[in-house]
């Protein structure tokens, strides 16, 4: 269900580390919880972030979510096709990412879940 | 599950967008038994309904149901709801669930002087809605009541799914469709028998989170929303239930002068011109200040547009006109358009 290749946080964000960056998206579990996606807001490439800082919003029919961001970095690219299907985070979660971020601390990846015990953590 | 007004309301089901979608295309059942009743019985009924109810409640047949405003002398809203006429001298009011206290206080209040009997009787009624364009044929096959006679916003006494209650032609979707009112002990009994009844069309079914956008694509307002006690009648647009000719009644003098001075403000529909959703709560700037609020506001399953409603100054209050909603500190433009968003096809 939830893929070995990425890393997970309390949040429901994903993150895939390829070289010195990483892709973010949200998780199937979060995509269920909010119901049909129809807009997301995402930065703009170079923007600096903290861990844990917002870089956008995710809004379905019910509600509007902060997306948080997994590590500290610098915005790489930005998912804009994403942006234009947003429907797209609801059928394919895993592959839907948003934002690629260059890593400043490579040591942010430690704090956060394997595939198993994010599952252990919404099941 | 989510808490509302003292009851556990699940916001959905299956999901919000499919409950919307089978609303507008089969038929999606609702348990809103969370709603309130009052009734109000005795020689002086009428003319205590016609104190305290905006809408003509003298022009209800037996068996016909009405709109209407619980009104305060101000002309603004103690609540809304709909007004039954069960006979000549008994009505049933059906008000909002978090208003029943507060509704029921005031009626009792405002009654006094009357020769009625006004009781609470929410806790005498489940009631179960089929709402959707196949909700006749599905609840005609658990009924002895001759559904085809009874006309929109009518009401007849039967049996539903072996079942002694009440059904009534109305709802809060913008589609046809059906509201029982059923002992609750018998709710169950009755709901299971529509989803079976229902199996072939998927009658399936919906929450509180697609009777929201529902009502909302229908332009029908929600209370604590669109319409509270510092909105008028012709504030909201409402005027259709002000009973003019009927005589005196709570708010009637305030509503004639606003009538006759024209209204400063008024609820329009939107739509979003920009990719963003507008919601409750949020300003609306006109001309770089703040000149209104948004009451209501979703992106439709159905309409697939991003709508919703919003007090707008009068004379901006134009179809065609547009004007910016501050959303997360970003303005995002929108185009005032005609009420209701959707009109079901007439069949």
């Amino acid at each position: 269900m939830y893929p070995a290749d990425c890393q997970y946080t309390k949040d429901h964000e994903w993150i895939r580390v390829t070289g010195d960056a990483g892709q973010v998206g949200i998780t199937d579990y979060a995509q269920k919880q909010l119901g049909d996606v129809v807009y997301l807001d995402l930065p703009q490439v170079g923007r600096t972030l903290k861990v844990g800082e917002s870089f956008g919003t995710v809004e379905s029919v019910k509600a509007v979510s902060e997306l948080y961001s997994p590590v500290a970095g610098v915005v790489k690219a930005v998912n804009s096709a994403l942006a234009e299907k947003p429907e797209r985070v609801n059928s394919d979660p895993h592959a839907s990412w948003m934002i690629e971020v260059t890593l400043a601390s490579p040591g942010d990846l430690d704090a956060l879940m394997s595939a198993e015990q994010y599952s252990d953590l919404v099941k | 599950m989510v808490p509302f007004a003292g009851w556990d309301m699940p916001v959905e089901y299956s999901g919000l967008s499919q409950e919307h979608l089978a609303v507008r295309t089969r038929a999606g059942l609702f348990d809103v038994t969370h709603m309130g009743q009052v009734e109000l019985a005795g020689k002086d009924a009428v003319a205590a309904v016609q104190w305290i109810s905006s809408n003509d409640a003298a022009r209800l047949k037996i068996g016909q149901a009405h709109y209407s405003g619980l009104t305060t002398p101000a002309g603004t809203f103690v609540d809304d709801m709909l007004v039954y006429r069960f006979g000549e001298d008994h009505f049933l009011l059906v008000i909002n669930a978090s208003n029943v206290e507060k509704d029921v206080a005031w009626i009792a209040e405002q009654t006094r002087r009357f020769d009625v009997a006004a009781v609470d009787t929410s806790a005498r009624y489940a009631l179960i809605a089929l709402q959707g364009p196949l909700a006749r044929q599905v609840m005609q096959r658990l009924s002895n009541v001759d559904l085809a006679t009874i006309k929109y916003y009518w009401f007849a006494h039967g049996e539903i799914a072996g079942v002694r209650g009440t059904l009534s032609r109305t709802g809060y979707t913008g589609e046809d469709g059906y509201e029982v009112f059923v002992p609750p002990q018998q709710a169950v009994r009755v709901w299971d028998a529509i989803l079976d009844a229902g199996r072939d069309e998927d009658v399936i079914p919906a929450g509180l989170g697609a009777r929201d956008t529902l009502r909302l694509e229908a332009a029908m307002r929600l209370y604590g929303n669109d319409i509270d006690d510092t909105t008028t009648v012709l504030d909201a647009d409402l005027e259709w239930i002000i009973g003019w000719n009927k005589g005196e009644f709570l708010g009637r003098q305030a509503l004639a002068d606003q009538k006759a001075r024209g209204v400063a403000r008024r609820i329009v529909g939107f739509e979003m011109k920009d990719r963003a959703i507008a919601r409750h709560g949020y300003p609306v700037i006109i001309d770089g200040a703040e000149a209104g609020r948004v009451t209501s506001g979703t992106q439709t399953p159905f309409l697939k547009k991003a709508i919703g409603m919003a007090y707008v100054p009068a004379a901006r209050a134009v179809p065609g006109m547009e004007f910016d909603v501050e959303i997360r500190g970003r303005l995002a433009r929108a185009t005032i358009v005609p009420l209701p968003f959707y009109k079901r096809p007439r069949g």
